[in-house]
């Protein structure tokens, strides 16, 4: 049974979507990414989806569920490189995919993630305890 | 009353084949006549627009018309224009019609082309039918009916070319404004200019996603300061166009919204938030500059 491999690039994590998504295909990966991000202590996912051209519901409600899992671990997640015919076809099917970060392709999608690595700033914790 | 016109029924079926061929025989017999009265009518309906068709013209689409409508009762003698015997005076009929809308005649005037045949082949019916009245009820009647066919056709025709060419320029026009222009590198304007509907929101949505990802633009600027109005429909293709666009990981600006608009757009109820709207396209590429963390400043 083939596997979508998922890359450590830094404190992230990228996967590519090159095949057709299954059912099975789907829930594997959902399995294997938070227990990644658990493990690498990720901060964020990118999703590449450049070399998907059909969608369907169901991939539209797995990307929000990944989202949705990677936020409740601390990690942000940003979709990115998708094709025009398959956003058009999101929108018509009404899902607008709320709270999914998006960017034009891998690199700009990792600015983003640095950015609002940057923003979140170190923790500091000079509170004295008394 | 019911008797006459049950009567008439069943004579029509028995006594057309004899009455359409009887007008193929006057045709025959008084052919230059029937032309040059014809063509005498045609000219007196038509003063004021002689400047549009010449005469000689008008006398050739009248002689083949008439060949051609002598063809077509030889070959089917049921007055049913429809039928194959009567495909050669469709076509002419259909050139003529075609001719004259693009001259621009009215459909009246083009129709009156045919309905003024009338008179002169009553005439002729009268003299042929003697004082047979009842005879001369049925000519007329089947010659009525078959005139009144064409015109109709006629009329058919013209409306079907005139459609055609509104459909064509609907085309072009639906190709020609949908311009995507750069307005800086990373920068994409979307100038909408006239009426919104749900095909032309399609080819805009198209027209900007594709250049989004064939320049690698990350803010799109939607510009509707010449969309004349913003009903819900339009404002609902806004929104989509922005929500696939943000799919993609580009941001939209909508620009160019004028009081009227703004008033209706919140007299409706629409909900554009989420969305960054401002007043002038000039407001929205200053947001873009600043988001892309450039500024304009005097030398």
């Amino acid at each position: 049974m083939d596997k979508i491999p998922i890359l450590h690039v830094g404190p992230f994590l990228l996967v590519t979507i090159q095949v057709d998504m299954h059912d099975r295909l789907a829930l594997t990966l959902q399995d294997d990414l938070t227990t990644q991000i658990v493990s690498h202590r990720a901060r964020g996912v990118l999703i590449d989806i450049t070399a998907l051209d059909i969608v369907d519901s169901f991939i539209g409600r797995m990307l929000s569920n990944i989202a949705g899992m990677a936020k409740i671990l601390d990690a942000e997640t940003v979709v990115v490189g998708m094709q025009p015919s398959v956003a058009v076809t999101l929108v018509e099917l009404g899902l607008s995919l709320p709270g999914i970060r998006t960017a034009l392709n891998v690199d700009r999608g990792m600015d983003l993630l640095r950015a609002s690595r940057e923003s979140e700033g170190p923790i500091v914790g000079s509170r004295e305890i008394t | 009353m019911s008797e006459i016109s049950q009567r008439r029924q069943i004579a029509n079926g028995r006594e057309d084949k004899m009455a359409q061929s009887t007008i193929a025989s006057i045709i025959d017999h008084h052919e230059s006549a029937l032309l040059s009265e014809w063509t005498r009518r045609q000219m007196e309906s038509l003063h004021t627009r002689r400047d549009l068709i010449s005469d000689a013209e008008l006398r050739d689409d009248s002689r083949n018309l008439l060949s051609a409508l002598r063809e077509g009762l030889v070959h089917e003698a049921d007055g049913d224009i429809s039928k194959t015997g009567w495909g050669k005076a469709r076509d002419v009929l259909g050139d003529i019609s075609r001719r004259r809308a693009t001259q621009g005649f009215t459909p009246t005037e083009t129709a009156t082309f045919v309905f003024s045949l009338k008179q002169p082949l009553f005439d002729r019916i009268v003299q042929a039918a003697g004082s047979d009245a009842r005879e001369l009820a049925e000519q007329i009647w089947s010659a009525t009916m078959l005139l009144d066919k064409l015109g109709l056709y006629t009329t058919e025709t013209f409306q079907r070319s005139r459609d055609e060419l509104i459909m064509r320029q609907q085309q072009e026009m639906l190709e020609l404004s949908t311009p995507v222009v750069e307005l800086w590198q990373g920068v994409l304007a979307l100038p909408l200019i006239g009426t919104l509907d749900s095909s032309r929101t399609q080819v805009v949505m198209q027209n900007l996603l594709e250049a989004i990802v064939s320049k690698g633009a990350g803010i799109a600027i939607i510009d509707i300061t010449g969309v004349p109005t913003v009903d819900t429909l339009v404002a609902q293709h806004l929104l989509k166009t922005v929500a696939a666009a943000r799919l993609m990981g580009a941001e939209c600006i909508i620009s160019g919204i004028r009081p009227q608009i703004a008033q209706t757009i919140i007299h409706l109820g629409v909900d554009l938030g989420g969305v960054i709207t401002k007043a002038t396209l000039a407001d929205g590429f200053q947001v873009a500059l600043r988001k892309l963390g450039l500024a304009v400043m005097k030398p």
